[in-house]
């Protein structure tokens, strides 16, 4: 069993709420990059989506692609971001790191070599926004290497294809929550609970819902019908230009925290 | 890659020309992409949307535009004689029109109320404006803010139809950007828009769908030949940006194996030099845009950015199809400079009485190059895909003359 799959196994016999926040990788700096990853642990993540830089994030809103592009031009790319995930794994064995991105970067460094170096550096998951089931055969080292690869289901999706998404989901099924880009601020709970029930249903995995998560309150309303919460813009939008560890930490404890504390008062 | 027997078979049902195109786009629109999809194959084969596209073509863009013996630009080259297929000569000075007349009437078919393009030179957007007046949709255009600063024409001419032009300021803030905007918009609005893509890249069907509306270029080139010459071209020539032009030329040409395919690339100030646009000729596969296809990037895979004079050609990708042909080696793709082009430009109006686009030079600079390794009675068959007007003040502020 992954770590992803123990993770979600853990959550479910003590019968809580995944809490899983995305930061780009490298923001707000690369020095500080492995030592925010220990922050969003210590303030109550179960898994960490980490986002690999990249120069055209199609279904990414302006915050993260502000990201990115600072991340970018601080000389970020992926060999740096699997760097971080070996240096965080010296101290962090339990928590799964899923790196969220585009194929690209994947593509050009080769898929077999990143599945070998990702599998070395301590990835559990690969979730590829621009790769959708039907062209991820290009994905199959990745998968041979056990990385796990994280698919997405949104509103849009029809139903002959959901049902192929829930059979063919490894880790987690992320559930996108409306038809839109990262860090919109449109959500309507009530819309999304029947959907992801039938989701829940129907996935061999558990089920995330991302997209449009800003706060506690926010995360809350998800929580219950969801088995994890994603919360991304919010959180890197909070992180930018944070100077410090100890303001990237205390930063972090501050948006977290609250978070963390809703999904578990539920 | 095996040998190809009938170009023309391609793409397959999931979009791919072989290793390229296909459907590399976020999980919300795999939806509308079928739903596009199942219209269009629908659509393309309509009795009634076919005519409905062809008086469309005859009474609105003002087909069939003609082929034109430039016999003076022959005569000053030396070489083999030069034809131009002028699609200057369309409604809105290019061959964009094709595309956006086409794509607005699938838009119609499906009940969609407003359009989205993306644009880099301007006219791509220009002919979207143009075709949503004219059936009542609202428009809004995505442009990068350094292409709105350099196509200030275009960008009034949008407004004046009526067009919402909306800056793009993210990344390079030139094409690609405008189309991670469009696409962005899509997304978020995929009950009532439309997203009309302005070249044969995109996923699946818009490469599809962009070289068959442009095709029309080719059939229309090889029938004028074959009456008015009794034979096919030696060469074919084309500038590629993102490649709806060429494609449309090479594509009635493609299972004519005698027939010689050359696209131009925009090599900026010399490939060597990194300022350049040239994806099929320096770049390498990957994956940009919704398809796998030659890509500028770097190392880490991040698209790098583009230079060329015309913004038209000022893209990281290319349509995969150009993709597919290169490795094929059914066609080949050359760069041709910043400087050549402005040289193709001035011969073409001095010798020949017309302004091409600075888009169109670099074919025209390819077919002045290609017209001396031919003797004088071959020919070299060029797609003057749009006309110099919006292009004036560029060339003026280049060459330090105040207008």
């Amino acid at each position: 069993m992954n770590r992803i799959d123990r993770r979600f196994a853990a959550l479910k016999s003590a019968g809580r709420t995944g809490l899983i926040p995305f930061v780009t990788a490298g923001d707000p700096s690369p020095g500080h990059a492995v030592a925010l990853m220990h922050a969003l642990v210590e303030s109550g993540a179960d898994v960490i989506e980490l986002g690999v830089p990249f120069s055209d994030p199609m279904a990414d809103g302006p915050v993260i692609q502000h990201a990115s592009e600072r991340a970018i031009a601080k000389g970020v790319g992926l060999g740096d971001v699997l760097g971080w995930v070996t240096e965080f794994r010296r101290r962090d064995a339990d928590t799964p790191v899923v790196l969220m991105g585009y194929l690209n970067p994947i593509e050009i460094h080769g898929y077999a070599r990143f599945a070998a170096e990702a599998v070395q550096a301590g990835v559990d998951g690969v979730l590829l926004v621009d790769c959708p089931l039907e062209e991820s055969e290009v994905l199959a080292p990745l998968r041979a290497a056990g990385l796990a690869q994280i698919l997405l289901a949104a509103p849009t999706t029809a139903p002959d294809r959901l049902s192929k998404l829930c059979a063919a989901a490894e880790g987690f099924l992320y559930y996108v929550s409306f038809a839109g880009i990262t860090g919109a601020a449109r959500l309507s709970t009530t819309d999304i609970a029947a959907r992801v029930a039938d989701v829940r249903a129907h996935a061999k995995a558990p089920v995330a819902v991302g997209f449009g998560v800003r706060d506690a309150e926010s995360a809350k309303a998800i929580a219950a019908f969801a088995d994890a919460v994603v919360i991304g813009s919010a959180l890197v939008e909070r992180l930018a230009g944070a100077a410090s560890v100890d303001e990237i930490a205390e930063r972090v404890r501050a948006f977290l925290q609250p978070v963390r504390d809703a999904l578990d008062a539920r | 890659m095996p040998e190809i027997r009938d170009f023309h078979a391609f793409p397959d049902a999931q979009g791919r020309f072989g290793q390229f195109g296909g459907s590399y786009v976020a999980e919300t629109l795999m939806a509308p992409l079928a739903e596009l999809t199942e219209a269009y194959l629908r659509l393309r084969k309509d009795p009634a949307f076919v005519a409905e596209l062809d008086r469309d073509l005859t009474h609105y863009v003002g087909r069939p535009s003609p082929v034109y013996f430039a016999e003076r630009l022959t005569r000053h080259v030396g070489g083999a004689r030069i034809l131009l297929k002028r699609e200057d000569l369309n409604h809105t000075g290019a061959h964009k029109i094709n595309n956006t007349v086409g794509q607005a009437l699938v838009a119609r078919h499906m009940g969609k109320t407003r359009i989205i393009a993306e644009t880099g030179a301007g006219q791509h957007g220009v002919a979207s404006a143009t075709v949503a007046a004219r059936l009542g949709l609202e428009c809004v255009v995505y442009m990068g803010a350094t292409d709105i600063e350099r196509q200030k024409i275009n960008v009034y001419r949008m407004k004046l139809l009526g067009a919402e032009v909306v800056p793009v300021t993210s990344g390079s803030k030139t094409l690609k950007d405008a189309l991670n905007e469009a696409m962005r918009d899509w997304v978020t609005n995929v009950a009532d828009t439309f997203y009309i893509i302005g070249t044969v890249a995109g996923p699946h069907p818009y490469p599809l769908m962009v070289r068959d509306f442009n095709a029309i270029v080719g059939r229309e080139a090889r029938a004028q030949l074959l009456e008015q010459y009794g034979r096919l071209p030696d060469v074919l020539t084309a500038c590629v940006g993102g490649g709806s032009n060429a494609i449309g030329l090479f594509h009635a040409f493609l299972n004519d194996r005698d027939v010689r395919i050359v696209g131009a690339e925009a090599a900026g100030e010399g490939i060597a030099t990194g300022h350049h646009a040239a994806s099929l000729a320096a770049g390498r596969p990957g994956v940009l845009h919704g398809n796998r296809t030659y890509v500028l990037c770097d190392d880490d895979g991040q698209i790098t950015e583009t230079h060329s004079v015309s913004a038209g050609l000022d893209y990281p990708g290319v349509g995969p199809e150009h993709a597919f042909l290169k490795d094929a080696g059914r066609a080949e793709y050359v760069g041709v400079t910043d400087d050549e082009a402005l040289e193709a430009f001035h011969l073409l109006a001095r010798t020949e009485g017309i302004l091409a686009a600075l888009e169109s030079s670099h074919a025209v600079a390819q077919a002045i190059k290609l017209a001396r390794e031919y003797p004088k009675d071959g020919i070299v068959l060029c797609n003057l895909s749009g006309r110099g007007d919006k292009d004036v003040h560029t060339i003026a502020a280049r060459e330090g003359v105040q207008v």
